[in-house]
């Protein structure tokens, strides 16, 4: 099926090679990095990670959410998911690539990775993140390829791929609970230890998730003769809906514990993000968009014409999964940070070289994913379906 | 014929998959073992630890003396990087509410409150940056002493992460242009991994205490075995009065403060 990603319009065709330019220039800035270290990014001692790990762990998100496709089709039967759930299973392999090109930006030394099978050591969670991103991984190339290479044949997909698609549901979630693990379990970093932190991961999840793919679906359907089915992206946008009203009452409740209690060190990391801390604030104006932008996707979901409104329902996607990003992909993994474990406050902003590796990951994560629809859309078109 | 080709190609791949799992398993099935003799003159604890006495530390030294600081990093090549968020640090010093945050209730001494606490990795009996790092790289050797393999470490970083104390440094940068005056029997670093406090796990090995111990001329620094009720330290710590850094997060640090 590979070949169908060969040919295609000029559209496409200008699509692959805009994001390979962002590629090839992510790729200069990370043989910079290769050159020269990680002194290059903005991190440093007292916020040791940063924008890569979080974009790792938004990305984490957006692929565990083609669990709210494929549990739905595969497991109460819910027909008219059909046609979507390939598009969701392709948008988890290119998310958990991006997540693993994300962790290989940010080790010092990437060319011992291997350590990590070579020494396997089951009390770091980050051991486990590696297993079950790389299962996660394998279980969507698997199915998604077999689901779809059996629906261009007009057979049913063969026998032994149905235990793994009833594996991919948990799987799906362990991986975003286990990336959680990975931040809520150490000691002296209040603002991460929250027992609610795989709730809300999962939650996030499956708001910012489901609302990329619905924009996805829209765009497929524009652009290509294949109807994803409005059946479908409404029902997914009940998903949306009640995630993101879930994820934005999990902040609240980490906002109350944290203020109520009036504990010093649950209550800085906050301060810092929202209001600033001892006159540094360099996250508040994002933090802030983040607000906004919840209440309006909030707002919007909850407006009755959001399913009649084509463009009602791009805004409100939009602000979900923006205001998302900006909570994890931005706010969540530099926050624990600061104020350090000396109590001091040291601000971190990413430098541009950093920036530029982080697009082209992103860039390679979107190539990925379109050669991957274009697959999957010539095949539906070619049945008609 | 199209079709073998690929059942071929499936079969060699499960089988390559196969082989290549056969050093995961040999990895899990290893056992440790100790091919070398160590020195007679080695010095051995349960437990290595420390107490610092602050006082003396303060009363006996001259004001602003950095002598153990100067010590650690001549005798471990550590590197003077001009840039503040990439030092990299073994031993250094910090305010009371810095070295003790979240303690500190603004009607201290103000000796208390102006005065240097020498900080440096706590060696923790139950430390969390030895529970998170995915390859064993950093571990708890027999004496109690946290270690680090610079040569194993991926340099992901989890361990700073996960330590409660700031104690660990990353190569940011190459190191080596940094070091003023390399000292061949301690190894200088790559770019690229962690590093921290050995408690001069090599001058141990030799017979000789650590370097900052030997070298505080106001003998503040008091390091022998935890867990020998008869040594030293354990002595200073039944007579005086000791703090420890965040004791609340079960880390059972084991550098003392004597107060």
């Amino acid at each position: 099926m590979l070949e169908r990603a060969l040919t295609g319009s000029d559209k496409y065709k200008r699509l692959l090679g805009g994001l390979l330019i962002l590629m090839g220039l992510g790729f200069a800035a990370y043989l910079t990095q290769w050159e020269h270290g990680l002194m290059i990014t903005g991190m440093g001692r007292d916020v040791s990670w940063g924008f890569y790990i979080a974009q790792f762990t938004f990305l984490v998100g957006v692929a565990a959410s083609a669990v709210m496709v494929v549990l739905p089709y595969y497991v109460h039967d819910v027909k008219v998911f059909g046609k979507i759930t390939i598009l969701g299973e392709f948008l988890a392999i290119a998310s958990v690539i991006m997540c693993l090109l994300f962790i290989m930006a940010d080790l010092g030394k990437p060319m011992r990775v291997l350590n990590v099978l070579l020494y396997p050591t089951p009390n770091s969670i980050l051991f486990w993140d590696m297993v079950v991103l790389n299962g996660y991984l394998l279980l969507n190339v698997f199915i998604g390829w077999n689901v779809l290479e059996a629906e261009r044949k007009g057979t049913h997909y063969p026998k032994w791929v149905k235990p793994l698609i009833y594996l991919s549901i948990p799987w799906a979630v362990s991986i975003h609970t286990v990336t959680a693990f990975l931040i809520c379990g150490l000691p002296g970093r209040e603002f991460w230890l929250t027992a609610i932190m795989a709730a809300r991961f999962l939650a996030s999840a499956f708001c910012s998730g489901p609302a990329l793919l619905i924009l996805l679906a829209l765009i497929v359907k524009k652009y290509t003769k294949f109807d994803p089915g409005m059946e479908a992206i409404n029902k997914l946008l009940t998903v949306v809906t009640y995630a993101m009203l879930i994820s934005v009452f999990f902040v609240i409740l980490e906002f109350f514990s944290a203020f109520y209690s009036n504990i010093p060190s649950h209550m800085e990391t906050l301060k810092y993000m929202f209001f600033g801390l001892d006159g540094k604030h360099a996250l508040v104006p994002f933090m802030w968009l983040f607000v906004i932008l919840a209440i309006a996707g909030v707002a919007l979901l909850m407006h009755p014409n959001v399913r009649k409104n084509e463009n009602l329902l791009i805004a409100a996607c939009c602000c979900v999964f923006f205001s998302m990003y900006l909570d994890k992909g931005v706010g969540l993994i530099v926050g624990g940070f600061v104020p350090n474990m000396f109590g001091q406050v040291h601000e971190y902003m990413p430098t541009i070289p950093e920036l530029m590796i982080a697009i082209g990951i992103w860039a390679t994560g979107f190539f990925i994913l379109s050669v991957l629809y274009k697959i999957a859309v010539s095949v539906k078109e070619e049945v008609g379906a | 014929m199209e079709k073998s080709r690929r059942d071929f190609l499936k079969i060699g791949g499960i089988c390559a998959l196969g082989l290549s799992s056969l050093d995961v398993a040999d990895a899990f099935a290893k056992k440790r073992v100790t091919e070398f003799l160590t020195n007679p003159k080695a010095g051995t604890a349960k437990r290595w630890a420390m107490a610092i006495d602050v006082k003396k530390c303060w009363n006996e030294g001259n004001e602003g003396c950095t002598e153990c600081i100067l010590a650690c990093d001549l005798a471990h090549n550590i590197p003077d990087i001009p840039v503040k968020r990439q030092e990299v640090k073994w031993i250094w010093n910090e305010k009371y509410e810095n070295a003790f945050p979240g303690q500190e209730e603004s009607m201290e001494p103000k000796e208390v409150k102006d005065k240097p606490f020498m900080v440096l990795c706590n060696h923790c009996l139950h430390a969390p940056c030895v529970r998170v790092c995915p390859t064993q790289a950093t571990f708890k050797d027999p004496d109690g002493i946290t270690m680090m393999d610079f040569h194993r470490c991926i340099g992901c970083r989890y361990c700073m992460a996960a330590c409660p104390y700031g104690a660990r440094s990353f190569n940011w940068r190459d190191p080596r242009p940094y070091v003023k005056k390399i000292n061949p029997d301690f190894p200088t670093r790559d770019r690229g991994v962690v590093e921290k406090c050995d408690f001069c796990v090599e001058r141990l090995a030799i017979g000789k205490i650590p370097a900052c111990v030997e070298a505080c001329k106001s003998k503040a620094l008091i390091f022998g075995d935890l867990d020998d009720p008869e040594s030293e330290l354990r002595k200073a710590l039944a007579s005086r009065f000791s703090i420890q850094r965040k004791p609340e997060l079960g880390t059972m640090p084991g550098v003392y403060y004597l107060i």
